[in-house]
């Protein structure tokens, strides 16, 4: 492997990394507001220690993703000097903003981990709903940013050089609301299906059923209104790459030559030297409806870009087909959950639904990976789309290599341990939750 | 705007060193207790910084975001030529910040906690450890931008005596700060005198870790000696800080955990300031006799004044919040917390 793609590496690595504490501790403290506020209303004690349960596990992702976004924070500039050197100014806009809703965050945590019984009812069930807030507004942010690498505006670039620059123009540039919009419901629809699929899994060993069944419906609540919305803020995202990155698209859905009426192809093995994808299912003239609202739109294939310029096809092409065919059995649960709780209540319970929860717990996830590796390596080989190259941006020390090991190895270890702590929590939910176990309830 | 700027670079950093700084003391502390009092340390230590402990580390963030919204080209040269001891300190913070968590929020207490304490105090010392490290590169006109030799470009730009006695001298700062701080925390004679005598070991340390810094800086020909007494400003402020140490100790044993705060984070305020005046604006002393300063190299107009006016706002947020967290906290507790 050499430097620049140790390098990728490393950054993909940290990214992948990050993305999954910081998606859990932007979205429980919500699941923890709800079952807060049910405790101050029904004064049920299960709601009061599902949330408490909560709040450890919250405590533990809060800390490694604050860690590993410090970590990144320094990263950009350690394997991409070049890149930051001219983006730093331009695309800082969200960082120094980001900088002040993680600091709320940070306070807010300290105000709700240490604050039971020390505040009045509702400020503490306050500060809990601000860490679920200013979590929600970092992630915007900084989505802001990585979709300004996709869209990059707010600047002039003339012989080489970026002048006229205007962080406000650059932080609103044209994919930040779609790529903000997918990742929010994203990480929404996976930490849902997270949650719900480990309490699933516990009423089926049929563990604390009640404190099980109740914390995992509030999740499973979350995650089916965030399955349901995700396809739409998809086909937003989906239009807008069709926009503003056409090579992209092209690459997510194997596309290389240019025509109208472009089939949508599920699944399927693309080949760059005959530039033809084998054994894949077509939908007539879908693409184009779905990029244009138009069913005989023109599509423009990989044959106009340089070769030079192409993004990696059959990365883009299997990411992005996992990301959806993820998304939709995801959206499946969604809708047969959402029937059973309109129309057919005596199902709730039933074995069959809990293990279709319990086998979905990593899917949200797995898409979330996914699609991030949809948007990443769909931009090379830029690393500000059609301004600088990644390869230009590297940094020139040698042995990156190592350091990729070395990170590799602290972030395996990390998940692991962060796995057998959550396995830890569960296990002792008899122990330390349990209602009828009242001494830890004072 | 950009004066605004770097007032808040240079507070980031100042807060960071106190706040940050006694967080890595407490685990500083904890590796230099013996084991039978090792369990009451931490215990005070949790009690203490538990709630501020993640705001604590915020400090370094906006800093670094200062850095390379406002100044990146010197955050370029940085992360390029000190590479590897940033990569050290990072790997330090994951160490610190999740072994801290960790041996907390772990269900079952047993062997494992072991492990997380082990993790923690060593990481609590090598982290300040390469944070004096790095700093000390800033000014040591080691860095050298046209160097062609791995060595020359990417070790030696940090791997010096000066640098490491600088880091020595962080390490017992941090040291001092968390023990003076946990003086008061204690909630026992017994604990208060250990601390006190923690905090008198930790500032002798840090008087002949200081000693050391003078002379390797003799040693490597860097005018430590002409930047600090050499000008009214950094010379007021090493008075201050000597005047007030003579305080501190004639304090230390009346019990007035209060004023032992301020003063030893007056302390340390002033020597922060007789180290980085001299240079301003400049930040980084290169080999060759050249520099990079905070003033010319700053970036865009625009992208410094909405930075300032990030900045600004942003501490509209903050600060009443982080004083009432501060504040919340000090009052004495009904429910013990999770």
């Amino acid at each position: 492997m050499d430097n620049f793609m140790a390098a990728r590496s490393q950054m993909a690595l940290s990214l992948a990394f990050h993305i999954i504490f910081s998606c859990i501790g932007m979205v429980m403290p919500f699941f923890m507001a709800v079952s807060h506020y049910l405790w101050i209303k029904t004064d049920n004690l299960i709601y009061k220690n599902i949330t408490r349960a909560w709040s450890k596990g919250v405590a533990i992702f809060f800390a490694t993703g604050a860690v590993s976004g410090t970590v990144l924070s320094f990263e950009l500039g350690l394997l991409w000097p070049e890149f930051m050197k001219h983006a730093g100014p331009i695309f800082g806009m969200p960082f120094s903003l980001e900088g002040t809703a993680f600091f709320i965050e940070a306070i807010a945590l300290g105000f709700f981990l240490y604050g039971w019984g020390r505040f009045n009812k509702w400020f503490h069930w306050i500060t809990g709903l601000i860490v679920g807030i200013s979590g929600l507004v970092s992630g915007i942010l900084v989505v802001a940013a990585n979709s300004w690498m996709n869209s990059p505006s707010g600047f002039d670039y003339v012989n080489g050089k970026y002048i006229n620059i205007d962080p406000i123009k650059a932080m609103f540039n044209k994919a930040w609301f779609s790529q903000a919009l997918h990742m929010c419901i994203a990480a929404f629809a996976a930490t849902g299906f997270a949650v719900a699929g480990v309490h699933a899994l516990m009423i089926l060993r049929k563990r604390n059923v009640s404190f099980h069944y109740r914390a995992f419906k509030i999740a499973a609540l979350f995650a089916i209104v965030a399955a349901i919305l995700q396809p739409l803020s998809g086909d937003i995202s989906a239009k807008n790459v069709a926009r503003l990155q056409p090579p992209k698209l092209a690459a997510m859905e194997a596309v290389y030559k240019t025509e109208k009426g472009v089939p949508l192809l599920i699944g399927g093995i693309p080949n760059d030297s005959t530039q033809e994808v084998k054994y894949a299912i077509r939908l007539p003239n879908l693409l184009s409806f779905l990029a244009y609202d138009n069913f005989n739109a023109e599509i423009k294939g990989l044959d106009q870009v340089p070769a030079t310029d192409r993004p990696p096809v059959a990365v883009t092409h299997y990411s992005f087909q996992v990301m959806v065919a993820l998304g939709m059995f995801m959206l499946l649960i969604a809708i047969l959950y959402l029937i059973i709780l309109i129309k057919k209540k005596s199902w709730q319970n039933k074995r069959w639904l809990l293990k279709l929860f319990a086998i979905a717990t990593p899917m949200g996830f797995m898409a979330v990976e996914a699609g991030w590796t949809v948007t990443e390596t769909g931009r090379q080989p830029w690393i500000i789309y059609g301004i600088m190259r990644t390869k230009d941006a590297v940094t020139p020390m040698p042995g990156i290599i190592y350091s990729f090991y070395i990170f590799t190895a602290v972030y395996i270890s990390l998940s692991l341990i962060v796995i057998f702590m959550l396995y830890r929590q569960i296990k002792m939910v008899p122990v330390l939750y349990d209602v009828t176990n009242d001494k830890n309830m004072h | 705007m950009l004066y605004v700027v770097i007032a808040y670079l240079w507070l980031s950093l100042l807060l960071y060193l106190l706040f940050g700084g006694a967080d890595f003391g407490a685990g500083i502390l904890e590796l230099f207790t013996t084991k039978k009092n090792r369990v009451r340390t931490r215990k005070t230590t949790y009690r203490a910084i538990g709630p501020i402990w993640e705001a604590n580390h915020m400090w370094l963030i906006i800093a670094i975001v200062i850095m390379f919204v406002g100044f990146p080209d010197i955050y370029t040269v940085m992360s390029l030529y000190l590479h590897i001891p940033l990569v050290i300190m990072l790997l330090g913070i994951i160490a610190r910040g999740t072994a801290f968590s960790f041996r907390h929020y772990d269900a079952i207490r047993d062997d494992m906690q072991t492990v997380y304490n082990r993790i923690f105090t060593w990481s609590s010392f090598i982290t300040p450890l390469f944070l004096g490290i790095i700093a000390a590169s800033t000014v040591s006109s080691a860095i050298d931008t046209h160097a062609h030799g791995f060595l020359d470009a990417y070790i030696f730009s940090w791997l010096r005596v000066f640098n490491i006695t600088v880091g020595l001298f962080t390490i017992s700062i941090c040291a001092f700060l968390a023990a003076v701080f946990l003086i008061g925390e204690a909630d026992n004679d017994k604990d208060r005198t250990r601390f006190i005598s923690k905090a008198k070991s930790s500032n002798m340390f840090a008087v002949i870790s200081g000693a050391m810094v003078f002379l390797s800086a003799r040693y490597e020909h860097i005018p430590l000696a002409v930047w600090i007494f050499g000008n009214a400003v950094s010379l007021c402020a090493i008075i201050a800080a000597l005047a007030s140490l003579i305080l501190f100790w004639y304090l230390l044993s009346k019990g007035k955990t209060k004023v032992l705060r301020i003063l030893a984070g007056f302390q340390i305020t002033m020597i922060l300031l007789a180290v980085t005046y001299p240079h301003f604006p400049k930040i980084i002393l290169l080999k060759n006799g050249g520099y990079l300063s905070l003033t010319d190299e700053s970036g865009e107009q625009k992208a410094i004044e909405s930075l300032a006016i990030a900045l600004l706002v942003g501490s509209i947020f903050i600060l009443p919040a982080l004083f009432y967290l501060i504040y919340s906290f000090k009052k004495p507790s009904e429910e013990q917390s999770l």
